[in-house]
């Protein structure tokens, strides 16, 4: 059981999503960065589903009421452990009254902090992700108590496990997106698709886990800016008529009206989801469905992530 | 008609405009997919002329998964018997509630009172949800009312908010940002994830809006 004693920004569960209400607009929501949470439960010997405290945006205290085993993901954030300081991507034991504290540093927006045995959050809609705009979940608060599940194994055998450094995602903050043409790319002047890949953008400070506004220059229509909605994911790059891009993150609405000029794969939006509010300098680079499809099976075989 | 949306979805395209029959096409289609258990489709999302099919690129290539929707789509029976179930949304224009329909009104030139008038006058059918958990596109517009969305969308839209973009007619069920023009509000829920129906509305209903006085509504 952990106890928190502080919190900030924007503390949730989440699990791997909600599947299966998309076509009544319920978004999928789960993790910002899919790697670090993955990267997490692995750690703590969980399921890939297991709930996981996403914390974005602040700082989280927590004091633990039993022996547990807790590892730390993600990027921007450093953790403290009794009186230790502790890299990320790795799992550690923490005594029955110590006290972990995530603090935010720069370099990224959402760390992962996952518990041996998972966390038991209550299901809704098949998820217990938690998806704050529509009431599914609650942001997590100060004086809750957070209870655990049976860890997979003995707490010696969880604890003091790395993730190694070369194979965590190349975060940074001049990141290469890739990204997939969009089905709406032909309504773009062929101008505007130049200006997409071959300028910079930097993430607004108006951005949070339902979409990242990047702001740039503008990306300029051949045809009007007016789509008949359609289903949309994660990663859909939509382009409103101001011409400025907006990624669709965890919480993206399950259909959109903006025409989509591309889609990010999912091997880079662990990278995008790190990217800091007016650091970032973001560039895309277009790859077809296949290299994108190859990428992320690698990194699934490389990390020996369960499939 | 067949088109990645990313890695991870594939987009068919059914038709390029609102239209019933297109639309119910998507539904027969969507109703043949989902009748099969297949590993690695995800799950679908049924709009207005094109279905999304969400799949794991860890199963399914796209081929793979175009392959299979081309062949399911020779097989969709377009005649569907049903009986819609018809909803009445009663709904406060203008002032605070509808803080655009003066906007929309001027830039069409007509009245206020017309654009009530017109927007209550017929019977809408919901071709599909989304956006937020449970708001219903409602279509088919009277050309009349017709205005492209906000240039920039509003960050803030209160739940209940009636608004208009394009074509189509919708409701919003929760606060959230918002691009459509806002013409009116409902005292109704139209999502309770706690409730046994979380869902207020479903695709294929009919729906028609009510004007009631401020003290009504």
């Amino acid at each position: 059981m952990l106890e928190v004693m502080d919190v900030s920004g924007m503390v949730t569960f989440q699990d791997s999503g909600r599947y299966g209400f998309a076509s009544f607009g319920v978004p999928r929501s789960g993790p910002m960065d899919w790697f670090a949470h993955r990267a997490a439960n692995q750690l703590t010997g969980n399921p890939p589903n297991a709930a996981v405290i996403e914390i974005g945006l602040g700082d989280a205290v927590f004091r633990a009421r039993h022996n547990c085993v807790l590892a730390v993901s993600g990027a921007g954030y450093e953790v403290q452990n009794y009186i230790w300081t502790f890299p990320l991507w790795t799992s550690f034991f923490v005594r029955a009254g110590w006290v972990v504290h995530l603090k935010r540093k720069s370099g990224g927006n959402w760390a992962y902090l996952a518990a041996a045995g998972g966390f038991e959050v209550d299901s809704v809609l098949g998820s217990r992700s938690t998806y704050l705009r529509g009431g599914l979940g609650k942001a997590i608060q100060l004086g809750d108590v957070l209870q655990c599940g049976k860890p997979s194994a003995e707490l010696m055998k969880l604890a003091a496990r790395n993730f190694p450094a070369e194979i965590i995602m190349p975060y940074g903050q001049v990141p290469v997106i890739e990204v997939i043409a969009g089905p709406q790319k032909e309504r773009f002047t062929e101008e505007g698709w130049q200006t997409f890949l071959n300028s910079e953008y930097t993430l607004s400070r108006s951005f949070d886990r339902m979409g990242y506004r990047l702001e740039g220059n503008p990306i300029s229509y051949s045809a009007g800016a007016d789509l008949i909605s359609e289903g949309m994911t994660m990663g859909s790059v939509q382009v409103p008529a101001n011409g400025q891009p907006i990624v669709v993150m965890a919480d993206s609405p399950a259909t959109g009206g903006y025409p989509k000029i591309a889609h990010v794969v999912k091997a880079s939006l662990p990278l995008l989801a790190q990217c800091e509010a007016g650091v970032s300098k973001i560039r895309f680079k277009e790859v077809t469905v296949e290299e994108a499809q190859e990428k992320y099976r690698n990194i699934y075989v490389a990390r020996k992530f369960a499939t | 008609m067949f088109k990645a949306l990313g890695d991870s979805a594939l987009l068919v395209e059914l038709g390029d405009k609102i239209d019933i029959a297109v639309n119910q096409r998507v539904h027969a289609f969507n109703v043949l997919l989902q009748a099969k258990n297949i590993a690695g489709i995800i799950e679908t999302v049924p709009a207005y002329c094109t279905l999304l099919i969400h799949y794991d690129p860890l199963i399914l290539t796209f081929d793979q998964v175009e392959f299979w929707a081309r062949d399911k789509l020779t097989q969709v029976d377009d005649s569907l018997n049903r009986t819609p179930r018809q909803i009445e949304v009663p709904t406060r224009y203008g002032g605070a509630s509808g803080p655009d329909l003066e906007t929309v009104a001027a830039s069409k030139g007509i009245s206020a009172a017309d654009v009530i008038r017109i927007h209550c006058r017929r019977e809408y059918l919901a071709y599909m949800m989304g956006f937020t958990p449970g708001f219903p596109y409602l279509g088919t517009l009277d050309e009349r009312l017709i205005m492209p969305r906000l240039e920039t969308p509003r960050t803030l839209v209160k739940a209940g908010t009636v608004a208009i973009a394009g074509a189509q007619t919708g409701i919003y069920p929760l606060d959230s940002p918002g691009g459509w023009h806002l013409i009116g509000w409902t005292p109704l829920k139209l999502f309770d994830p706690h409730s046994d129906s979380p869902f207020l509305f479903a695709p294929g209903d009919l729906v028609k809006f009510i004007p009631v006085e401020d003290d009504h509504a």
